[in-house]
């Protein structure tokens, strides 16, 4: 079995355009979340979000390249560029041939669907623009990611909901370790913000209309969030060959399925996951320093990854420090397992743990150090990255300092 | 119909009973709706008359709303429609 290790990062979210903006944001306890702004936002009853804010596709993108990405897909070329231009790989040759994208969303263009029903549904129209099905596409990202960086190798786009980023990420750290690819471009994106996007999601009354407050006890429900993320997962020796900067070491992961509930989260099914992982990594759970919960602020979710956390890592539990960033970015839903492993990055990399912001009082049920509302210094060796979607579908990611 | 009545039978589809089976002293959990249940019982509530409850599954007790049982929730919606007018 191959090692891999993470040689580009890239981000566009709420918190900022960049990895070093977010970095600095999270450092900051910065929150990314405010008043959504969108035609027909005033139909809603959740108005917050966090969206991210001045991006110009225009001048980024070039006319025939507009008419083709939905905003899923801007973003994550905008992610992509930066992680690939950060690992220094330019795929040619065999290399070319065999990298390639696994990618999660679960939306893929909700806004084109958005738009083209409103067209033809509340303004009348019988003809909508001939781009439409490959603008929405859940695979567009992932294609354009491929076409862009002329990577030919297995790419497809992986959707399972909250957990779609952890779940392509896996998928992609499976075949760079088995040895199938070289290199793989990974991680996901989402665009949900626009009024059906946000409307769906308001009929299953677990929104919050003020703030995502993940652990706390007066939390009321989880945020949308939008953005992407994009890494570069490549073989270690590959990357070492040719004298990469690695920004950490990618060394498990696990998936499971509760089998249970279309949505309510299940212990025992994100207890599987978690130790999943340790197991898949051959590491103890003692080596675990920090773990980037789901942590989404719902009254549900808050309490059972607790309970799984404590199951999982017995008397561990109380030394290792868990943090959830949906509170200052949202919650990215397909995308959000890629924008959350920077956490666990800056973890690794920087010694510096991302707060669990606006957190007020504390939950018996939520008993462990989710470090509150600053950001901390602290060395870490090994961190996890926990996504737990709807569906019961779970996927945990194990990474090392390198 | 009542709005009693309407809520009853709204409820009972629900739960899969005959809205003879609904007592006004039934609570939610006794009648087996689940939470999910719950927040469709409440949508069907909300479509039939035309009003918007306050819920919020995170925490189903913080509003004025009282679901603690079949009465409980009548009088809730009786109160709403009356403001409507």
């Amino acid at each position: 079995m191959k090692r891999v290790v993470i040689t580009g990062a890239g981000t566009i979210n709420a918190l900022g355009h960049s990895v070093p903006e977010t970095f600095e944001a999270m450092r900051e306890g910065r929150c990314g979340i405010g008043p959504l702004e969108f035609r027909d936002v005033d139909r809603l009853a959740i108005r917050i979000g966090g969206q991210v804010r001045d991006f110009e596709a225009e001048g980024r993108f070039n006319r025939q390249q507009m008419t083709l990405y939905d905003r899923f897909t801007q973003f994550t070329l905008a992610a992509a560029q930066e992680a690939i231009t950060q690992s220094g790989l330019e795929f040619q040759g065999d290399l070319a041939a065999r990298s390639g994208v696994v990618l999660g969303t679960a939306g893929g263009g909700v806004s084109t669907w958005d738009d083209n029903y409103r067209a033809v549904y509340e303004e009348g129209k019988n003809r909508v623009h001939p781009f439409v099905v490959p603008k929405l596409m859940n695979n567009a990202a992932a294609s354009h990611v491929s076409m862009e960086y002329n990577l030919k190798g297995p790419s497809f786009t992986v959707s399972t909901a909250c957990a779609s980023s952890n779940h392509a990420m896996a998928q992609a750290f499976a075949m760079v370790r088995s040895g199938m690819a070289p290199a793989m471009v990974t991680g996901g994106s989402e665009s949900m913000l626009c009024f059906g996007g946000v409307k769906a999601w308001e009929g299953l009354r677990v929104m919050s209309k003020d703030a995502c407050r993940p652990f706390s006890l007066n939390r009321n429900g989880m945020v949308q969030g939008e953005g992407a993320g994009v890494f570069v997962f490549e073989e270690y020796e590959h990357a070492r060959a040719r004298g990469a900067e690695i920004l950490c070491e990618v060394i498990g992961y696990a998936m499971s399925s509760d089998a249970a509930d279309i949505v309510m989260p299940s212990k025992q099914g994100a207890a599987r996951a978690m130790a999943g992982a340790l197991a898949d990594a051959r590491i103890d759970r003692s080596e675990v320093g920090y773990i980037n919960a789901h942590g989404t602020g719902t009254a549900a979710n808050d309490k059972t990854e607790c309970a799984a956390v404590a199951d999982v890592f017995g008397p561990q539990a109380d030394k290792l420090m868990i943090s959830s960033t949906k509170s200052m970015h949202g919650h990215l839903i397909g995308g959000t397992g890629a924008v959350e492993l920077l956490a666990c990055i800056m973890a690794l990399r920087d010694g510096v743990i991302a707060p669990t912001i606006g957190y007020e009082e504390p939950d018996p049920e939520c008993a462990l150090d989710v470090v509150p509302n600053t950001a901390r210094e602290a060395r870490v060796e090994v961190a996890l990255s926990n996504a737990f979607a709807f569906g019961g579908l779970n996927a945990v990611i194990a990474l090392r300092r390198i | 119909m009542s709005i009693q009545d309407r809520v009853i039978a709204i409820i009972a589809e629900q739960a899969v009973l005959d809205p003879a089976d609904v007592t006004l002293e039934s609570s939610l959990d006794d009648l087996g709706i689940t939470s999910l249940g719950l927040v469709e019982s409440i949508f069907a509530i909300e479509e039939e008359f035309d009003i918007s409850i306050p819920f919020n599954a995170n925490e189903p007790t913080a509003s004025d709303f009282d679901i603690s049982s079949v009465a409980a929730i009548v009088k809730g919606i009786e109160s709403l429609v009356a403001q409507k007018v």
